[in-house]
Formats: structure tokens, sequence, C-alpha cells
């Protein structure tokens, strides 16, 4: 197994670029060395990427945000006008594993580990998140929606690897939130989640509005037919009942140890109810 | 035996919250554990396991990783030797299979090389043929006569004929006219309840080092609630001496039952012994959850009259545990338990052993009791809600007290469960109010405690401290207890005390730490040992001053003239006594040796408040109260220790814990990530209530109190849930899933 730490993201392509074994990136190393500890996965080249430029810095960019690759959960917290414009997202991040995990985790980490029950992503699609991605052929963005491919599979090209996430810049009377259904309270993995980022107008009717969900399907999915009973409406329960019921259609989860088929689609229908009851309140409105 | 401590003691050392001797070490990194140990020239050892839940061993080719550079030595079950005893040689088959697999992850063979990627390539390069045979993991299935057999001709006499080959053994306790008690009964109320498999959880994997020469001399340093079972054990299947096997037991992260039996210790002794150098062999995460021992997963039917005023006329229980693969005797303590809280005119239980394609079963924390009482405790339940009768009421009405036959044969002597009851009652946690979807349920649960053979050496040291050697690993605090009842004995501070626990060769023979017998009974040798010093030291002042023994007494750890007509002497210390040992006749030490009875049986009583999220199922402890006997608390943050960790780890049975087996019998969530114990965010402060009705069987009135606080929660967290949701679950885990879908239906 080789271990290196390129002084440039061109030499870093480069390397992943010819690996012909097992290539993992570190940046936080919290699913990378777990997985090694376990037996999961034995890789031939590891490359560490997190003191490269703008990888551990959060920057503000049009009104928006951009996170290095690098970037960890505590530091996420710590960043007073993040949090107030995306606390859904900051929330989701917060959620992954312990306090000395939140040291080292990040979002694009979470992101390409390529799990459809990663605590971020959700919140990360609903809130219309791009990837900067940097290749052979240089920088490109990407939706967030469009990175993961399976359970443990991106839609990254050989020599490719995040850089960044951008979260855009918020307008009045926005809101996000995120939840999460595990059996215990906290150092788990989601049963099933949803994400929620809705926009509303000066009455407090929904103009806007993104539901992603986590775990009931091979990867997160942007529920549109969701998002459609929220728009037009002050989230009466009528429209809080056409997003469960839209949920729950949207639904295609597999039955195994962590939950059966039925639990996990009626219980994402009740998660999504709920965070869009919470975005909603971030967003200034009152049902 | 009956200790005559006369007037009521006056403690200075017992019941004090003093520091732990062994804390420090713990908490900066320097005490040493199972996997701590290490020896120069040390191979480290890797195990293959079986991916199928049954097969048949066709054949193992080592031959590809015997020729691995760096390989010393590989093992079979074949390379072990041939116990008398049938029970050690279902112990070695756990250890290696012989023949036949018997669950998912069962060892098949194992290697040991120059480091620990070439041991895992080497276990690689084995090749086992395997025929595949037809497994059955649940209880259920299991019992039916025409389930696959595990094991074929292991039933005993005690098997109906044309059972299930899969039943081992059939048990039955009670008294009284069933028939005639029933149709005394107002309302009798049957119902089946089932619970998973939960394992003890502890923190520490199985860790040991072996070396074994070829002149059959042997050392093992390994974690173990017992070194001298490891010993005997071990011995037996490595065909040797036990004098010439010296087992030396590191500090312990955690046992709960599970570390009272040996599963890697003689397959590390048999490489160490066939490669010429030390073996180390540490189980992973993964290796813990499939092939050490999970408790029994069980399925109970429970039948109970009762009176409309609340008087329990009649009780029986049937009880089929899985023992996994082999035969197993813990549904007996089950069948004992069930119904011991009560007095009863008539009560009957029936317990069969059910062998599964699952882990061998070893004991957790007061084994086979917990599933037991949760059954009866829940009818028990359903019959207050049926007649509108206050539980606790319902329970101090039928409570088992002194001179009570018990449902498992003995009559009760001094025991504590009326006074327990009576402290739940008048607690304000009884009467606090609840909100919307919140519950309260109570329990009672008990344990028999166990004293057993115990030694312990007690040596006054020249500068006036005093060291004690005792034979049972530390795993609940018992260094700081056992110094505490020495120095009490001896009236010395505390600090002038330090406990040691032996090695095999160090001391005698020592019954392993378990069935909460450490503080009772090497408490109980300890004092006797500390009595045995005084008489010593009294004899050596006697002569000093030239009067009889009988003339000098101890006290305020000093010995003095008994009156003054025995003379005018100066009181001396026992350091005073120390420092001149040389001249009156050598070094000055106790001993004490003992099979103890007397334990003293220990009750206790749970409640719980919970609050149900009724649309995902999820079940929030919101306020625990334990109250339990503990005969005298010798030292009380150890007691409470005691009381809520055996609480929380009940918590975690009843609401989330569960061995998760897939169609194809394999293990599906072998690690923590997926066997949820509760982590601290789920719990709140588990109070307790120490209550100290001393046992007569202790010098002090102590019992034993480590396994009692883990039976009342199933029945304490099911009662509460039905009570805030109206569904009575019969079914552990109460996990959300389970839960909502019962809330769905109701």
């Amino acid at each position: 197994m080789k271990y290196v730490r390129p002084d440039s993201y061109e030499a870093a392509s480069a390397l992943l670029g010819e690996e012909t074994g097992i290539a993992r990136i570190l940046s936080g190393g919290t699913d990378v060395l777990v997985q090694m500890r376990s037996e999961v996965v034995e890789p031939s080249l590891i490359i560490d990427l997190k003191h490269l430029d703008g990888m551990r810095e959060i920057v503000t960019e049009d009104g928006g945000f951009r996170i290095g690759a690098a970037v960890s959960g505590a530091q996420l917290a710590e960043h007073e006008a993040l949090c107030a414009a995306w606390p859904g997202v900051v929330e989701a991040a917060g959620l992954i594993g312990s306090s000395q995990i939140q040291s080292r985790a990040s979002l694009a980490g979470n992101l390409c580990n390529g799990s459809p029950a990663a605590d971020s992503v959700p919140a990360m699609v609903a809130a219309g998140a791009v990837a900067r991605v940097f290749g052979a052929e240089g920088f490109r963005d990407v939706p967030v929606a469009e990175i993961p491919a399976g359970p443990g599979k991106t839609n990254l090209k050989k020599g490719e690897f995040l850089i960044s996430i951008y979260l855009p810049a918020r307008p009045e009377r926005a809101g996000d939130a995120y939840l999460r259904f595990i059996p215990r309270t906290e150092m788990d993995i989601a049963v099933c989640s949803a994400g929620i980022n809705l926009v509303t107008g000066e009455d407090g009717t929904c103009t806007e509005a993104r539901v992603a969900l986590g775990a009931v399907a091979p990867t997160v999915i942007l529920v549109e037919d969701a998002a459609s009973a929220l728009i037009g409406s002050k989230l009466d329960d009528g429209a809080l009942k056409g997003l469960a019921a839209a949920v729950e259609a949207a639904c295609r989860p597999i039955g195994d140890k962590r939950g059966t088929v039925e639990f996990r689609t009626k219980t994402a229908g009740v998660l999504a109810r709920r965070a869009a009851e919470i975005a909603y309140q971030r967003a200034g409105a009152k049902r | 035996m009956t200790f005559q401590s006369g007037a009521k003691r006056d403690f200075q050392v017992v019941g004090k919250r003093l520091v732990r001797p062994d804390g420090i070490d713990k908490v900066t990194g320097k005490a040493l554990y199972g996997a701590d140990f290490s020896a120069p020239g040390m191979l480290f050892g890797r195990v293959l396991r079986s991916p199928h839940p049954h097969a048949r061993i066709v054949s193992i080719d080592v031959s590809a990783a015997e020729s691995l550079e760096g390989v010393k030595a590989i093992v079979t079950g074949w390379d072990l030797a041939e116990p008398e005893d049938e029970a050690i040689r279902d112990i070695r088959d756990n250890c290696l299979a012989r023949d036949k697999v018997l669950y998912d992850g069962h060892a098949v063979a194992a290697v040991a090389a120059t480091s620990k990627s070439i041991a895992k390539e080497a276990i690689r390069l084995i090749k086992v043929e395997y025929e595949i045979l037809p497994h059955v993991t649940d209880v259920d299935v299991a019992f039916r006569p025409d389930a696959p057999a595990v094991q074929e001709g292991r039933s005993d006499e005690t098997v109906p004929e044309e059972s299930s080959p899969n039943i081992t053994r059939r048990f039955e306790f009670g008294h009284g006219n069933l028939e005639d008690c029933f149709a005394k009964a107002d309302k009798i109320v049957e119902r089946s309840f089932k619970t998973a498999a939960t394992h003890q959880g502890y923190i520490e994997p199985h860790a040991c080092l072996a070396s074994l020469g070829s002149d059959g001399r042997g050392e093992l340093w390994c974690c173990t609630q017992g070194q001298y079972l490891v010993r005997t054990v071990c011995s037996e299947i490595l065909g040797l001496e036990a004098s010439q096997l010296r087992v030396t037991a590191s500090e312990i992260g955690g046992g709960f039952g599970g570390k009272t039996t040996v599963f890697i210790e003689p397959v590390a002794l048999a490489l160490s012994g066939k490669a010429g150098r030390p073996v180390k062999l540490v189980m992973s995460r993964e290796e813990v959850f499939r092939a050490s021992g999970p408790t029994c997963s069980s399925s109970i039917d429970v039948k109970i009259g009762m009176t409309k005023d609340g008087r329990i006329t009649a009780g029986e229980a049937v009880l089929r545990y899985s023992g996994g693969a082999f035969p197993c005797e813990t549904v007996q303590f089950g069948s004992q338990a069930a119904f011991a809280a009560y007095d009863l005119d008539a009560v009957k239980t029936h317990g069969f052993n059910v062998m599964t394609n699952r882990p061998k079963e070893v004991a957790y924390r007061a084994p086979g009791a917990p599933m037991a009482v949760y059954a009866v405790e829940s009818v028990v339940d359903e019959l207050c809600q049926e007649f509108d009768l206050d539980p606790l009421e319902v329970r101090l009405k039928n409570a088992a007290r002194k001179g009570t036959l018990s449902a498992y044969g003995p009559t009760f002597n001094e025991i504590g469960l009326m006074a327990t009851l009576e402290a739940a009652k008048a607690h304000p946690h009884y009467s606090a109010p609840l909100g919307p979807n919140q519950g309260r349920g109570l329990s009672c649960g008990f344990w028999f405690n166990f004293g057993g053979n115990t030694c312990v050496s007690l040596n006054i040291n020249s500068d006036g401290t005093v060291g004690v050697v005792e034979g049972n690993p530390d795993i609940g605090g018992s260094r700081a207890s056992i110094s505490m009842m020495a120095a009490e004995e001896l009236g010395v501070p505390y600090e002038k005390v330090r406990t040691v626990i032996a090695d095999t060769n160090t001391l005698g023979y020592n019954d392993t730490t378990d069935g909460s017998r450490v503080t009772f009974a090497v408490g109980l040798a300890t004092i006797e040992a500390a009595r045995d010093a005084i008489k010593e030291m009294c004899g050596r002042v006697a002569k000093l001053w030239g009067i009889d023994e009988e003339a000098v007494i101890w006290e305020n750890g000093c010995a003095k003239p008994a009156s003054s007509n025995a003379g005018d002497f100066e009181p001396m210390s026992l350091a005073d006594i120390a420092a001149i040992a040389d001249n009156t006749g050598g070094p000055i030490a106790g001993h004490y040796e003992v099979n103890a009875d007397g334990a003293g049986v220990s009750f206790g009583v749970h409640l719980c408040d919970v609050e149900v999220d009724r649309e995902t199922g999820s079940t929030q402890i919101l306020r625990y109260t334990v109250f339990q006997d503990a005969g005298k608390a010798v030292h009380p943050d150890y007691v409470e220790g005691q009381m809520q960790g055996g609480a929380v780890q009940g918590i975690g049975w009843a609401l989330n814990e569960e061995y998760i087996y897939g169609e194809d019998g394999k293990l599906q969530n072998a690690g923590f990530l997926d066997y949820r114990v509760p982590v601290a965010s789920d719990l709140p402060q588990i109070d307790t209530v120490i209550l100290e009705i001393p046992n007569p069987g202790h010098p002090y009135g102590v019992r034993g109190v480590g396994e009692t606080s883990i039976v009342p929660p199933l029945a304490a967290i099911s009662n509460a849930v039905c009570r805030a949701t109206g569904v009575r679950m019969t079914e552990l885990p109460l996990s959300p899933a389970r839960l909502q879908k019962a809330l769905q239906e109701a």
C-alpha cells in the first residue's frame, strides 16, 4: 500500500489516473480508515489531499458558501453565517458520528463514500448544492444530486476528485431542515431520512421547495411530486398529507437488518412532514 | 454457615465511597488488558471461521498455507486432546470444530505467523471442503420433532420420546395443585412471548498470549473472569497437567458472564506448542459477535390466574431456550426464577434447552432469568390492568417473604422483596404525573447469588501495611471492596491495604468471578483470613507480655489486654507487631479456605417511565429508578454502578439489542453499529435506592448485587410501553419497526 501526499491538484489527479489498483482519497479518513480496519477494502494507493489550497476553508462567494472538501463538521458548526443560511445542511453534517468524528468528517467525504444513508447528502441535494470536481481536464461543476451512482459508487471519472461544495445564496424567507430516523439517539446510521428546503412569499405561501430522501433507494433521491405538494400551500394539513403521500410513493427501499420496507416508507413520510414544518418555521412563516 | 455478628455493627470503613485502587491506571492507559501482553519471538494467531451455519467438514487442505513464508504453525480440531468430561469436550469442539461446523463463525482452523498480514494471507490459503447441511436458528422451529438435527444423540433421559433431536434436557419445578388453584381465579390469562438473543457487549474482545514448551509447561496471559477455570479447561483440552499451566488474568474490560469460558486460549496454546514460540491471539469485534457466547433466545408460554382483588391463585410457564449449538442448562435458571417473587399455592415451570445453529450460549448477568421474569411480569401486569388494580399493591399482596416456599424449592430466609416494594411505593417516582403518550411500568426481579470455592491469603508486611492475595479477577471493583473489608476487620486505614489477584500457581483454587459471588465469598474469606492473622498477632503479643493468649484482645487495630486483670500493658498496633515479627516467630499471615454457602438471594424492583412516538414507534426512556436489596453495601458507588449497569443492559435488551439471522442462517449484525447497545444520550440518569436487609450468611450481611438488576427492565419497559400506548407487546426487542406495526394494527 502506497501513501502519497501530492503537492498539487494536478499531481493528485495524475496519480489517481495512473493507479491500477484500488485508490482512496484521504481527507477526514472517517470512512476509509474504518473500512481498512474492518478489512472491507485494502487500497493499494491512499492520496492525502487535505493540505492542498482551499481544502480546509469556507469562503463566501456570490453570497453563497464555498466549502473545501476537507472542511470538518466541527468547522461548519462554528461558521455563524453558514449556520444562519443553511441550518439544515449544517445539522445534517453534525449528525455524522461522534464529537471526535466531527473534527474530521467532511461533506465531500460523506458524499463520495456513496452511501444512500449518508446524512449530509439529502440536505445538500435539497439545498441545490453543487460539487466542484477536479480531473485530468481541469475543473467542472456538478450538482451534488448527480454524484452518487449507487451504494458505494459515484459518477466521478477516473482521476477525478472533489475539491469543494458550493451552497448558493439564500433569498428572503427561506429555510431548510433535515431529519433522520435512527433507533438510538446518536452514533448510528439513518434508517431513512428527509431533507427539505423551501422559500415562502410574504404571506407565507410556499413558492419554492425541494424534497430529498435518504436510505429509501439506491441513491439519495429528489422527489418533485413531494415538492409540488408544498408549493402554493401554507403547509396546511392537506399539503402536509400530500407531501407524506408523495414521499411514500417515491420510496423504493430494501428491507434489511436496519428496517423493513414498510417501516422505511412510512417513517420517511413522517420525517418529511416534520422537517417541512421546521423548514417552514425557519423561513419565518407560521402554520 | 451462620455468623453471629451480634449487635448491629458500627462500620468504620465499610459503607464509605473510597477511591478505587485501579482507577488511575485505567484512565491513564497504564492498566494491562488481554491484548497488552507481548513476548520476545511472539507470533500472531488468526482463526479461520465457517461461512456456513451447518455443514460437514469433508476436508481441510493446509498445504498452501503451510508453505507460505512466515507461517510457523497451523492447527485444526484434531490437534486437540480428548478430555474425559463431556462439557469440556463441547468447549473444545466450540474452540475448533471437528467433523461438523455448527454455526456461522464456528472456528475451523488457526494459524500462527510472524506478522498479522501473513497470518491473514495464510487463512485465505486454507481450503476447506464443506458438505452443506440444513440449518435451524429459530428456537420454535428447532423445537419441532422434524427440525434439522444440530447434533444427534444429545438428549438425556429427561426428554420425552419422539421429541425434537435438538431438545437436550427438560427441567421441571414447582409445587401445589395447579388445577384446583386455577379454578379459584376470576380470570386466567395465557400469553406467549419471544425474546431475541443478546450479547454481553463487553468492550474488550477476548485476547490472550500463550507460551507452551515441548516439556509440557505453559504460561497463559488472558482476559477472563476465572483463571482457574481457564487452567482446568485448557489443561484438559491440551492434555497438560494443571500445575504445569500457569494462567494469569489480565485487567478485564467487561465480561458480564461472557468470559466464564474459553474460545481462543486452547487454540493459542496449541499453536504455541506446535510453533515453539509464544502466540498472541485477539478476537476482532466481528468474531466476538459471531463466535463468542450470546445469551439464549427464548420462547415462553405463561398462564396465570388471579382473583378480582388481586390474589394470584396459580402460575404456570413453559420455557424454550436456545442454548446454541450445544447442550446448555441456562433454561434451568429461568424456570427457577420465573415466579420467584411470588408466594404461590400452586406453581409449575417446564424448561427445555433447544439446540440451534447459533454460537454456544454463555452466561450473561443473571443467566436465563430476565426473559422468564419478563414473560411472567407482563402477564401479571395484564391482569392488574384487567381488574384495574394498582400493580405495586398486587405485588405487595403476593410477594414472597421470609418463610415462603419458593417456586423453585427452598423456603426463603430473610429476604428484601417486601422492603423493596414498600420503598418503591413511597418513592416520589411512583406518584409523579405523566404526560400524553407516556406510561409507567414496573417489574420485580430476582437472582439466586452464589458463594463457592474461595481462598484468601492476607499478609502483614513489616512496615505495617497489609497485602491481600485473592483469586478472582476484579470485574466490578472488588479489589476496593476486599481491601475495605480487610481494613475494617484489622482496624487499619483502607490506604494501608492492597489487594492483588493471584495467578493459578500462587494461590489455591478459586471459582470464577460469577454468580455475584466475589464481594460475598471473597469478602467472607478475607474477613476470616484477617481474623486468622489477628489471632496470630494476639498470640505473639501474649508471648511478649508473658500472659495467656485469651487475655489479649484486638480492638481498633491494636492488641490490648482483655481487662485490667490481665496486666497493665500499652496497646500494640498492627504496625508495632509487624515491625518486630522477625523476633517473635517470623512473618505473619492469615489464610482462609472455604466452599461458601449462604449467599443470600437478592430482589429488586424497577420503575420506568417511557414516552412513545406513535408515528415512528420509537420509545424514549424518561425516568428510571432501581430499588434493590444489597444486604450491606460495602462500597455504595459500586453497588449503585451495578444497579445502573444492569438496568442499562436490560434497557438495551428491551428496546434494540438482538442477534439478527438471515434465511441463510448467517448473523447479519456482527458489530456495534447494527447490534445496538444504548448510548449515553439514550438514557436518563438511572436513580438508585439501596436497601440493606442483612444476609445472615455473611459476617457483615453482604449479598451479591451484580445480577438482579438486569432482570426487571425487560418487563418494566414493556409494561410501560403498554400503559403508554394500550398495546401489549409480546416480543422483544420493542424495536421501532415492530412497535410501529403493532400501533398501526391496533
